[in-house]
């Protein structure tokens, strides 16, 4: 420091270049972006710096917990009455099912006895609460407040009281990563409710989702309800995923353009039910023996159609 | 050191831990779960571009790397997307600092806005190569937001600089 106060300026040794230094920094990342991208190679080190950053990202959300918590105090107790006298109504509309559960899964069991079939698996659920969304605008997923201390593993699903939200698939020690149906990487097997064509659902971003690979004519009518078909081994059977809202046939494509959206509360905030772990399916056949590659005619395709 | 480059008032020199500092409280404010929110300003950018504005030989890409691997890690999104644009955005800003420095505060927002927009540009380009999805024009508002909050950041930030006005008759200055 000189006596001002303002060291001089460095001026012949400025290390190297500033379009040297940022080719460097440039490379570097691009670098990392492939690593995480093509290889998901960089796992751990995301894995170590979350867990140390836990408490500090718990308590950054704190101001927005009691500002909702606050917003909750005020709400008038008439919204509460109303939404109390609705849940008790529910209970005992779904009372009668419930009384006769027991029963019924006796007798289920029974009966695929007597048919030699294999049972059905129980399966356990652990209730989570819904942290809050990632900041990441280019994906969809929420943090839940169950982690792999809590017996979390990444790739159960997780449901909410009308459908399926989503699955797991980053664990912490503490929290864990739900990736929701509606972000554009996952897909989901389901059936039509309907008449049990399978297809796969996958996100198609803006909160809607995308039948995929169906034929122009496929029997799919708008306002059915789509429900998991149990064919991944990672979602039971039956459960409900989305309503067809738009079908567009159009004749130039080959596949039919299908719209759905979510039935469960996917974008809204509050408790989830993250499903146990299924136990693997049996192993695939193995694929018919390849004939070698030679043009068939069904395999030709030719237009001639305008 | 003044304020801007027009400006008559002198400042105190910069101490390293007060930038530290305000870097680190920007990665904190960051970290604020205001989910799909738009309009919120990414405040680790802003108080980057202003530091290496104002002190382009303390603050400059290799920072940015380190905070945008940090923010990486925070946000959930791929390693590499913010280091990549906050580094391009340091060697514009530390690059532009002796234009920039010499208009005034408005005029200054100005010619930081193209700069977040370009980081938030690169951001959006590199996220949807690797196929992901459109974040929605909306998302290009924290750009703005962050614009509008040139102005108190400059005020704010060079708090510890700033002399007391009292006049000393045996100094000139």
């Amino acid at each position: 420091m000189s006596v001002v106060g303002h060291a001089p300026p460095p001026f012949f040794k400025r290390g190297p270049a500033p379009l040297v230094r940022l080719a460097f920094f440039v490379s570097l990342s691009l670098v990392l972006l492939v690593a995480d991208l093509r290889f998901q190679t960089l796992e751990w080190v995301r894995l170590a710096v979350a867990t140390a950053a836990w408490p500090l990202q718990r308590a950054t959300g704190m101001p927005i917990d009691a500002a909702g918590d606050f917003g909750a105090y005020l709400s008038r107790q008439a919204t509460l009455l109303k939404e109390n006298e609705d849940l008790r109504r529910r209970q005992l509309g779904t009372a009668n099912l419930l009384l006769r559960q027991d029963h019924l899964e006796r007798e289920n069991k029974r009966l695929r006895a007597l048919l030699d079939m294999r049972e059905r698996q129980p399966v356990e659920g652990r209730i989570a609460e819904i942290l809050y969304a990632a900041r990441d605008p280019f994906s969809r997923r929420v943090i839940i407040d169950k982690g792999s201390q809590q017996g979390i593993a990444a790739g159960q699903a997780v449901v909410d009281d009308i459908g399926v939200i989503g699955q797991v698939t980053r664990v912490f020690p503490l929290t864990s990563e739900v990736l929701l149906l509606t972000d554009k990487e996952q897909a989901i097997p389901v059936e039509v409710q309907r008449n049990g064509l399978r297809a796969v659902l996958a996100g198609a971003g803006s909160g809607m989702m995308e039948l995929r690979f169906l034929a122009a004519n496929a029997e799919v009518q708008v306002g059915d309800i789509l429900v998991t078909s149990g064919l991944d081994g990672v979602y039971l059977p039956g459960l409900p995923v989305a309503r067809v809202v738009k079908i567009d046939r159009d004749s130039s494509h080959s596949f039919a353009r299908i719209t759905c959206a979510p039935l469960a509360g996917v974008e809204r905030h509050g408790l989830a039910l993250v499903l146990g772990g299924r136990t693997a399916l049996p192993p695939q056949p193995d694929d018919a023996p390849v004939t070698p590659d030679q043009p068939t005619r069904g395999k030709r395709v030719k237009k001639k159609v305008r | 050191m003044q304020p801007t480059h027009s400006s008559r008032r002198i400042l105190r020199p910069v101490r390293n831990w007060f930038i530290l500092f305000t870097l680190l409280v920007a990665l904190v404010a960051n970290l604020v779960p205001f989910g799909r929110l738009p309009g919120i300003p990414d405040w680790v950018a802003l108080v980057l571009a202003f530091w290496c504005v104002h002190q382009p030989l303390k603050v400059g890409m290799a920072a940015g790397f380190v905070l945008g691997l940090a923010m990486d890690v925070a946000d959930a999104s791929v390693m590499g997307q913010h280091a990549l644009a906050y580094v391009l955005l340091a060697f514009a800003a530390a690059g532009w600092s002796r234009r920039v420095l010499w208009f005034p505060l408005a005029q200054q927002a100005l010619h930081v806005l193209p700069m977040f927009l370009g980081m938030q540009l690169v951001m959006m380009v590199t996220r949807m190569i690797g196929g992901a999805e459109f974040p929605g024009v909306l998302w290009f508002l924290s750009s703005f937001t962050a614009t509008l909050l040139w102005h108190p950041a400059t005020y704010l930030l060079l708090i510890p600089q700033f002399r007391p006005e009292d006049k000393d008759v045996h100094r000139p200055i």
